[in-house]
């Protein structure tokens, strides 16, 4: 697991992380997120023990970043934001190496590099120069390096950026894997379609501080308000009258559709249905209004350049 | 043990496995290993012939053992290319990441890396050697004893441990292998002098001398490994992407550190001045050993070699030197040739003198040029001893009413310089190069402005107005 408490780090002048709190447990996953520059990278590092925090405290895998960084780096795998592959070496040999570098036996290195190399669909190239491969099986070979030694805390910068979407699909597959053997995840990413599909957890930082942090429903609710559902009826009615129940606001109302704000769907909706089936409306359809991380995203950047409150 | 080196053979592995496949390190190390005896050969034939017409058998001698320093040289110049790019290349290529991240310590990254820079060099000079003394040994020319072949070796061995490790330095220091590149110089040159003034020591030196010489090699050598240790951060090689020179920030940093937060100047002396001396205290001690040292060895070595000559000298020769003595200035007039500005700004000049040379090599030549200034006191007083002058008396007039005032002054000087050396050859954890650097620098500046500079000042008065009176009572006596 990962904890952090008022994590900062400065370099002389520049505030580049400032105050971070985290806490990802076990078979978490935790999205950072973040413009260029907003301080991701510099977190990832000093999780990973190579930069040491100007104030407050990081903890990974039960290790402290400062007094135990040798023991932090060897239970962690780290997806770069640029592969770091050595052009002149083969896939093999790489994951060999690096597989030794972790301590790993001979016969073990062997069995786990084969089983990566297949799995990412590397095995047919496994014995040609890295120099010689497409970007996308770079990052596969990246990823495959990470997960060698098998870690229990997997920080991963941008795992399917160049991958073409079989490949991505199959990295998305290994990581909703390896959270449920219990691994923790961090991720650092600007594709918010797949943050959506894998954090349980995001965190949004901006200028090294983090703006806003929760599930992304709770995210989604807290910048974007309560849900909104569009209720679609099967021929015009006169809705005059109509009387929602506590808890729901009316936003559009037309002779064959309705818009409302539901602060408690579970108790909101049902009565809903209710009143309109009294009133023999032919409801056709009855759907939660589609609300993205992107729009959570930009709309908190947006805040926050404009110096608004983020919530 | 072993299994703490065993990362460092794995770094050294991979990088070997790199280096043997890129024919860029290949082909100009093959070419400075096998073309480079050949001609250094020709290159001998033709200066034997020469000099063969002249009897100039010294050089002779002498000629084998230097092309044997240079035909080494040749191939370990490849090691600066190779150690230079070793982590500032790395980085520019993105693969530093994941090796940083990975669990090596930082000692074991760091040999890792200066293993590969020095081997696969030195093999090929060790190689490029064995094919020049074979060639030699063909010919009519006398092969190097085995005590000189020693030295060679060493010094070959030396000299690419101090090019690796130095520029190790620079590569971990240095944002891209461009800056890496223009910063080389700062070896190329100093290693070009020193190799020069090694041919001058294998030429009209003698065994010991050269011994000497291996040994101050060697010593930088291992002082610059322990500064690539000591200053080799994880933090560093990722912490900047661009070169950019903070003058604002180096500029306050130096000033917080010289002012100290000092409200008034006696504030000033007490509190921050004194803290500074406080950390040099031990440095004060050991500089004062080397003292004694010195002048018991300047005494030692005038005593031993000059008795002798002395004693040979002939009545004649004796009044020449007489002759000479009363060309002198009078030591009446001596004040109308000296005067106080002229002697503090002497002694200043040795003063920072030590101190910039002290800067360049660890405090190594700093206390070198410190001994030989102490050591003048200690031939001299075994000088006039010889000469059957009383040396005792001269001293008390002549050195210690300015000296009490000026010795402690070059001591202090030298102690800085000393304290500097350890300080940058000691890990200083979470603080980079520079921060160490400036810090050190304003540390020499308190010291060098509040307590050197005044010291020198009330010395060179004294020297001035006070000593030659002295001096002339107890010589008139």
């Amino acid at each position: 697991m990962i904890e952090t408490h008022d994590l900062s780090k400065q370099f002389h002048d520049f505030m580049a992380v400032d105050g971070v709190d985290l806490s990802v447990q076990a078979g978490e996953i935790l999205a950072l997120l973040g413009q260029n520059g907003a301080g991701k990278t510099t977190t990832v590092r000093m999780l990973t023990a190579l930069l040491r925090p100007s104030r407050g405290w990081a903890r990974v895998a039960g290790h402290d970043v400062v007094k135990n960084g040798h023991d932090v780096r060897a239970s962690v795998g780290v997806l770069t934001e640029q592969h770091g592959l050595y052009m002149r070496m083969t896939a093999i040999e790489y994951l060999d190496f690096f597989g030794e570098v972790y301590g790993l036996g001979a016969p073990a290195r062997k069995k786990r590099s084969d089983n990566l190399l297949e799995y990412f669909g590397l095995a047919e190239a496994a014995k040609r120069r890295i120099g010689e491969y497409s970007k996308g099986m770079r990052q596969k070979l990246a990823l495959a390096r990470a997960m060698m030694h098998d870690p229990g805390v997997l920080l991963l910068d941008e795992p399917t950026s160049a991958m073409d979407p079989e490949s991505a699909r199959l990295v998305r597959d290994e990581i909703a894997r390896l959270k449920s053997s219990r691994r923790t995840i961090v991720i650092c990413s600007h594709n918010l379609t797949e943050v959506e599909s894998l954090a349980d957890k995001i965190a949004i930082i901006y200028r090294g501080r983090i703006l806003i942090q929760g599930t992304l429903d709770d995210l989604k609710r807290r910048v974007l308000g309560a849900p909104e559902y569009a209720v679609n009826f099967a021929e015009p009615r006169d809705l005059n009258g109509l009387e929602l129940p506590q808890g729901m606001q009316m936003l559009e109302k037309t002779a064959s559709s309705l818009k409302v704000r539901v602060e408690a769907p579970e108790e909101s909706n049902p009565k809903l249905l209710e009143i309109l089936s009294s009133k023999s409306v032919p409801v056709v359809t009855f759907q939660e209004e589609a609300r993205t991380l992107e729009q959570v995203y930009l709309k908190v950047m947006a805040e926050a350049r404009g110096g608004g409150h983020v919530h | 043990m072993f299994t703490k080196l065993a990362p460092v053979w794995l770094v050294a592995k991979r990088e070997l496995r790199d280096q043997f496949r890129d024919w860029r390190v290949l082909l100009p190390m093959a070419i400075l290993t096998l073309c480079f005896p050949f001609l250094m050969n020709e290159f001998a034939k033709q200066t034997v012939d020469f000099l063969n017409q002249y009897n100039a058998n010294l050089i002779l001698d002498r000629l084998v053992p230097f092309s044997i320093m240079i035909i080494g040289f040749f191939p370990i110049t490849v090691s600066l290319v190779v150690a230079l790019e070793s982590f500032v290349g790395e980085k520019e290529r993105g693969t530093i990441e994941p090796l940083l991240s990975a669990p090596f310590d930082d000692w074991q990254l760091y040999f890792g890396k200066l293993l590969v820079g020095a081997a696969t060099p030195l093999i090929a000079s060790y190689l490029s050697i064995g094919l020049y003394l074979i060639m030699v040994s063909r010919q009519n020319l006398n092969l190097p004893s085995p005590s000189v072949m020693l030295q060679l070796m060493l010094l070959t061995t030396a000299h690419a441990v101090l090019m690796v490790s130095a520029a190790i330095v620079i590569s971990v220091q240095s944002t891209s292998v461009k800056a890496a590149n223009l910063l080389a110089s700062f070896i190329v040159i100093p290693v070009a002098i020193l190799m020069q003034g090694e041919a001058v020591m294998l030429f009209w030196g003698n065994e010991q001398v050269l011994w000497l010489g291996v040994a101050g090699v060697m010593i930088i050598s291992l002082l610059l490994i322990r500064v690539g240790i000591a200053h080799f951060q994880r933090e560093y090689l990722l912490g900047r992407e661009i070169d950019t020179l903070n003058v604002k920030w180096m500029w306050r940093a130096f000033a917080s550190n010289f002012i100290g937060g000092a409200v008034s100047l006696k504030d000033w002396y007490g509190r921050v001045l004194g803290a500074a001396l406080r950390r040099i205290v031990p440095a004060v001690f050991v500089v004062v050993l080397i003292a004694g040292v010195s002048l018991w060895m300047s005494y030692d070595w005038v005593i031993q070699n000059l008795s002798e000559t002395v004693a040979l000298a002939s009545p004649e020769d004796i009044q020449k030197l007489e002759e000479r003595v009363r060309e002198l200035p009078d030591l009446s007039n001596l004040r109308d040739h000296l005067s106080a500005s002229s002697l503090f700004l002497n002694n200043t000049r040795a003063v920072t003198v030590i101190f910039l040379a002290g800067m360049v090599s660890f405090s190594v030549l700093g206390i070198l040029f410190y001994m030989i200034n102490i050591g003048l006191i200690g031939g001299v007083f075994a000088l006039f001893q010889l000469l059957g002058i009383q040396p005792l008396p001269i001293f008390l007039a002549g050195v210690a009413p300015h000296g009490v005032f000026e010795i402690p002054a070059l001591m202090i000087g030298s102690a800085v310089v000393l304290y500097i050396g350890a300080a940058l050859v000691t890990p200083q954890a979470g603080r980079s190069m520079g921060e160490v650097i400036l810090e050190l620098l304003a540390d020499w500046a308190k010291i060098f402005l509040g307590l050197i500079l005044p010291l020198l000042a009330v010395a060179a008065v004294v020297e001035a107005y006070i000593t030659p009176g002295l001096l002339l009572r107890v010589i008139g006596n």
